[in-house]
């Protein structure tokens, strides 16, 4: 116990957890609409739309975030020179939110799109017939339906990007977590077992009830047919 | 627009719910060798079919007849292969701006009614008033409760789709259609979902549509409306028209051997 006291009064591990849930909440914000716009190029009308957008999930899907977060560093900002801000912690902040962003996106549009999948064709038929153009049928009809019923995967996701958002040690953010905890366990080797405990109880705790508000709101929101 | 704001100020006097009867007996719908395949599958073939403004068309036939499919190329919900389409003169545009206002004019009613299922009825019958003719909001509404008085689902305005009975969503289906002032209505098996007790209330409100002067065409499988409503019978089979007539030449004198089959299974019971 009194090694646990010592860790915290040393380390400044909510801070850390604080990083991490700024950079999940960014992330959440800009692959939420990323994700949006994705998903409505892949159910609309225009065949090339639907090619971009289905090329771009199978990459990011399928591409580990840690080379995403690496390239961010070394090729977006060393080489393209994409740059956010001056101060060092700040750019590095944001090319970790972009870098997390543009893959969390992919899982965001196939969460999205299995939601579209439990709305039925009929009412995507109802509103066209009606006059309805594409944006109106997607903005009015379909997407606020395949929200309500695509809750539980896209809380998922969220639970997923932030446990990824500790790859932003990869982007070189060392104020998050996991570099926080490689830190202390260079300097307390004896207190190994205590300082795994500190961050993976730490994520339970933050973890837990997004599960528990998903399950209630996907039961809560889900659509009456 | 000044006659829907006259016709909500004025006590709920029954207004017909078809609008443009003036030019009855004109060509309106007019599809002419329509041809459409589902790959090898030949389910319309070379189609040829007028219908007039005012006319009540009663489409028959056994399942996979393509009465749904020739229904549904109507407002393009179904692509053709070959053959022309067209609407009170133009034909059918291609996706886009135009069709999309084609299909304004163009009312539709679903075997599966299709409400939205994240709206209340009110707002099932005003979306497509404001958001395709921007109509304001206020005469919507006023048009949309003079729409369910009419098909007497009134009362049920505020609710959402699924605490309706399936007759009153068909019935709130039909209303949302006309609220876009369509030139034709289509029904697509319009009561073929609905429990036996509920059917009568939709025919009963198609029966008053008819009798109103809209165009109307209508595939169902309830003989007694066909016999009751309709100007004219078409039966299709196998992608065919095979006859065509009044209800009274159709069902006393069936032409061909399989609309007398067709009848004869349907009207022993």
């Amino acid at each position: 116990m009194d090694n646990f006291l010592a860790l915290f009064s040393e380390y400044d591990v909510l801070g850390a957890f604080l990083v991490n849930i700024e950079l999940t909440l960014w992330s959440a914000l800009f692959s939420l609409v990323l994700g949006v716009v994705l998903v409505m190029m892949r159910i609309s009308p225009i065949s090339s739309l639907r090619a971009v957008a289905g090329g771009y999930v199978e990459l990011f899907k399928n591409m580990p975030l840690t080379i995403i977060m690496v390239f961010m560093v070394l090729g977006a900002y060393a080489q393209l020179k994409l740059t956010f801000s001056d101060t060092f912690a700040t750019n590095f902040f944001w090319l970790a939110v972009t870098g997390l962003s543009l893959y969390t996106a992919a899982f965001v549009c196939e969460a999205l799109r299995s939601g579209i999948n439990t709305v039925p064709l009929g009412q995507a038929e109802a509103a066209r017939a009606l006059g309805l153009n594409f944006m109106q049928s997607a903005g009015l009809i379909i997407l606020p339906q395949a929200f309500r019923g695509s809750v539980a995967p896209l809380g998922n996701t969220l639970i997923a990007l932030l446990k990824n958002s500790t790859v932003a040690a990869a982007a070189s953010v060392s104020t998050e977590t996991s570099s926080l905890m490689s830190e202390m366990i260079e300097f307390h080797a004896d207190a190994i077992i205590e300082i795994f405990l500190i961050f993976a109880i730490g994520y339970v705790i933050l973890i837990i009830p997004i599960g528990v508000l998903t399950t209630y709101l996907s039961n809560k929101l889900a659509v009456r047919r | 627009m000044s006659e829907q704001n006259e016709a909500t100020t004025q006590v709920r006097r029954p207004k017909p719910l078809a609008s443009g009867t003036e030019q009855a007996g004109q060509p309106l719908v007019e599809l002419s060798h329509v041809d459409k395949h589902y790959d090898k599958l030949h389910v319309l073939k070379d189609i040829n079919l007028t219908v007039n403004k005012g006319e009540v068309l009663v489409v028959v036939g056994p399942s996979g007849s393509g009465k749904s499919t020739m229904c549904r190329t109507i407002n393009r919900l179904e692509t053709i292969d070959s053959g022309v389409i067209r609407i009170d003169g133009k034909p059918l545009p291609q996706e886009g701006k135009e069709l999309a206002e084609l299909r304004a004019e163009v009312g539709m009613v679903f075997q599966s009614f299709n409400l939205f299922a994240n709206k209340t009825i009110l707002d099932n019958v005003t979306l497509a008033p404001i958001k395709v003719r921007h109509m304001d909001k206020k005469e919507a509404e006023d048009l949309a409760m003079d729409l369910l008085d009419r098909v007497g689902v009134a009362s049920q305005a505020n609710k959402m789709p699924s605490q309706l009975s399936g007759g009153q969503q068909q019935r709130v289906a039909i209303a949302r259609a006309l609220a876009m002032r369509p030139k034709v209505m289509l029904f697509d098996e319009p009561t073929s979902a609905l429990d036996p007790e509920m059917v009568n209330e939709v025919l009963d409100v198609m029966v008053e549509l008819a009798h109103e002067g809209m165009t109307m065409i209508c595939i169902t499988h309830e003989m007694g409306f066909a016999r009751k409503a309709a100007d004219r019978i078409v039966f299709m089979a196998d992608g065919q028209i095979l006859e065509s007539g009044t209800p009274d030449e159709f069902f006393d004198h069936p032409k061909t051997d399989r609309a007398k089959d067709f009848l004869s299974k349907i009207l022993t019971h």
